[in-house]
This record gives C-alpha cells, structure tokens and sequence, in this order.
C-alpha cells in the first residue's frame, strides 16, 4: 500500500532489470513493426499484458517501480509491527495484525505483477537486501508512541491511496489487477487510524498531546513521499506517455493536502504548517516549503531507521532459510515417495 | 545453487467468489506442493472471504496460445459477423427476439 515517486534511480545498474535478456516477438500482425504496435495500444489507452511485445525501457521501469512498491509493502510491516505486542487492547491488537498482515498480502501481490515481467523473487529480494533496490523512505522514520500507528493508518496511508488509485488504470495488466486489490483493502487500513486517533482525541490531555506530538513529526515525511517537485522529476515525461504515471508529484500531493485538512479540523490537530492556509484564488491550500535534503537523505540510507530496517528484513530472511529448505525437501521426499508407489 | 532450485515452484491461483460462479484467475503465488499452495492462496486471496473455493495449478502446467501469432489464431472468427445476432434485421412488429 504504499509507494512514493517510483522513479528514484537506483545505486549502479539495475540488476533485477537487467537479469532477463527480452527477445522481442517478431510482429505477426500486419507487417506492423513491434513498437508501432505498442504505441497505437498507449495511445488507445489499452492494456499491454506480459506476453505482450514492449520496450525493454518500459519493462526495466515496471520492474524497477513495481519492485520497490513490494519491497515499500514488506519493509512497511515493521514500524507498525513494533507495536503489536503493545497494543493498548486486545481489538486494537486483532486489528493491527490484521493491518500488517494484509501489508505482507500487498508485497506479494506486487512481487507476482513484477515475476510477469521475467524477474524472479530472489532477484528482487536479493537487490533489496543488498541495498540496490529502494523503498519508500517514510518507513524510515521510528514509530515511538501508540498515536504513531494510527497517524501511520490516517496519513501514510492515505497519502499510499492517492498515489494508488491512479496506478489502478497503469497499462500494464497485472500491476494494475494488483493495485485494484490492493486499493479496496487500503481503505480500511487510513479508516482504523483515523478512528484509532479520533478515540485518542476523545481521551485524556496526555493522549491528545500524544496525538499532536505524531502528527507534528510525520506530517513533512508524508508530504515528501509523493516524490521530488515536478520540476527535479525527469522521468515524469515518459512514465506518463507510457500510462504508468497519471497525475505528477506536486498534483498528488496537493490532493492530499485538500483532502486532509478538513479530517485534521474534525481530529482537533493542527497541521504542523504555518504557511499552511486556503487560496481563494487557486481554490486549493498553499502550504510551506518541503526539506528535499532531508528527503536525500534518508532515500540515500541515512534517515533514523535505514540500517534497522534492512537489518531486520535480512535477519528475517536468513532466520527463515532452513523453513524454505525444509519445505522443499519434504515436498521433493512426497513426491519421490509417491512416484515409488506408483512405480 | 541456482535460482531454480531454491525458489519455491510458482502456482496460478482461481477463486471461486460464490457458489454458482465460475473460478476466475485471481494472481499467482510460490509454494512447494499443492496442499501448501493452497494454503497460501487462502491467505493471501481471500483474507476477506472473497472465496468459497480455489484451485491452484502449477504455472508450467499452463499452455497459453503465443503472442506473437496472435492475429493469425483468432482470425477465423474475424469475418464471421454473420455469428452476432445483430447482423439479421428483423422487422420492429415482430418485437423482442
């Protein structure tokens, strides 16, 4: 459910991109070359599925932005998964398990989109543990109180739904069967955190501070996980023509930021902002400028929580090794077993 | 070790969304068997009860038709308008047919 401005370069060559070779199919339609096929599909607006003859350009870009979307999901598990042994009741327990786990489904919902595309998983994984592959670096913020859940669920989710439900009509099939998915479950994650908050807000004094305290320190992470400004997104231009990409950064975020203030008014937080305010002119908020250094930053591995949050995704995985053997030794002895019966 | 012997088989996934609908492909998933498959399928496709039964087929065992004769395949049905019912008129007295 969550994913920032895809086209973040990746350190060195893309080895997930570059791990499949693409044969483009010798065109069987018409005399008509291969791109002109492809184009006159972008240009009608239809969908390009796996087998379908594309720019080895517009595969590396769908691997890339899919692939870090699924890494996002995965890696997006554990700022919230740090609170579920903490949960201040058993309901709100049961319902941030639920929220995690359906993080996890995401991941692989978008790890599949991305397998049709001729990478496999351990590529994937493999660059992601490495370093190579990015994710979105809002999870790389520290969640240090229980208001933090419920600010992650109001605003990084929300902020994840407005990016998403254009990506629903992306031209490429199964990344776009999987947002569809992916977006009738997300709806649930931003209302259990702005309900979570409401309850707060309807508490004690130290709970309300506790609310305003969250919402302070995520509220600019979130504005930054719509991507760099247009003007610093190079890659804007050939997303779009592709249909990959359908409103820009800045477009984004300005529905959020429209979207949220009134629910902010209804909670009773102030949005950390003071250049925050209406425009009558251009009928939408202006708000103040964003700390694209900071931004940098964490992309780039220095944010609070970088090396924990790769190190615990790699322990996990290494931890997990011997399940995966076993399960395949065991299916490989099943299947001996049976062809012996047979036999 | 290569990639092949240490990712787990693929698998496409069908639900069936309710009792009296056809299963429809719904996405793919790693397992090593059938019985696992199965399992996964359940909790990554239908954590909503978005299913009252799925089948899961290995991913090597689909034949799909290719791609690139995709015009010559389904050609044979391309000049045949005669097939749609739309192509016979029928005088307006005669009502719904």
């Amino acid at each position: 459910m969550y994913t920032q401005s895809m086209d973040i370069p990746e350190a060195g060559a893309d080895p997930v991109a570059a791990s499949r070779s693409h044969t483009p199919m010798l065109e069987g339609n018409a005399g008509l070359a291969p791109q002109t096929r492809f184009d006159a599909v972008i240009d009608a607006d239809g969908k390009i599925e796996p087998q379908d003859w594309m720019p080895d350009a517009y595969r590396k870009t769908l691997v890339r932005q899919i692939s870090q979307h699924a890494h996002s999901e995965i890696i997006g598990m554990q700022p919230e998964g740090n609170w579920i042994s903490r949960a201040p009741s058993l309901k709100r327990k049961a319902i941030l398990i639920a929220k995690v786990q359906d993080e996890g489904g995401h991941g692989l919902y978008l790890y599949s989109a991305a397998e049709t595309l001729g990478t496999s998983r351990d590529q994937m994984l493999d660059a992601l543990h490495a370093g190579k592959a990015k994710y979105s670096s809002i999870f790389n913020y520290p969640t240090l109180t229980w208001a933090d859940v419920g600010v992650i669920g109001w605003l990084v989710d929300g902020a994840a739904i407005m990016n998403q439900i254009p990506l629903c009509r992306c031209t490429y099939g199964p990344y776009a069967r999987a947002m569809i998915r992916i977006c009738k479950e997300e709806s649930f994650h931003q209302r259990q955190g702005y309900e979570n908050l409401l309850t707060m807000m309807r508490g004690t004094a130290a709970q309300q501070t506790m609310v305003q305290d969250a919402v302070n320190r995520w509220w600019w992470p979130v504005l930054a996980m719509f991507g760099p400004p247009d003007a610093d997104s190079p890659n804007t231009a050939q997303a779009t023509r592709w249909g990959i990409k359908r409103i820009s950064n800045d477009g984004l975020r300005q529905r959020f930021v429209d979207a949220t203030v009134p629910q902010a008014k209804v909670l009773g937080v102030t949005l950390p902002d003071p250049d925050l305010k209406w425009n009558d002119a251009t009928q939408q908020h202006d708000y103040g400028a964003i700390d694209w250094n900071e931004f940098w930053t964490t992309v780039n591995g220095n944010g609070p929580c970088n090396k924990e949050r790769l190190n615990t995704r790699v322990k996990a995985h290494n931890d997990g090794q011997w399940v995966r053997d076993a399960a395949l030794a065991y299916a490989a002895k099943q299947k001996a077993r049976a062809m012996k019966e047979a036999a | 070790m290569t990639t092949a012997q240490t990712e787990w088989p693929l698998w496409e996934v069908f639900v069936r969304s309710k009792q009296g609908l056809e299963h429809k492909h719904c996405g793919s998933l790693h397992a090593v068997d059938a019985a696992q498959a199965l399992q996964m399928a359940r909790d990554v496709y239908t954590r909503r009860q978005e299913g009252v039964s799925i089948w899961v087929v290995p991913s090597s065992a689909i034949t799909a038709s290719a791609p690139d004769t995709k015009a010559e395949f389904f050609d044979p049905a391309g000049d045949k308008i005669y097939r749609h019912p739309t192509f016979y008129t029928i005088p307006d007295e005669v009502g719904h047919m």
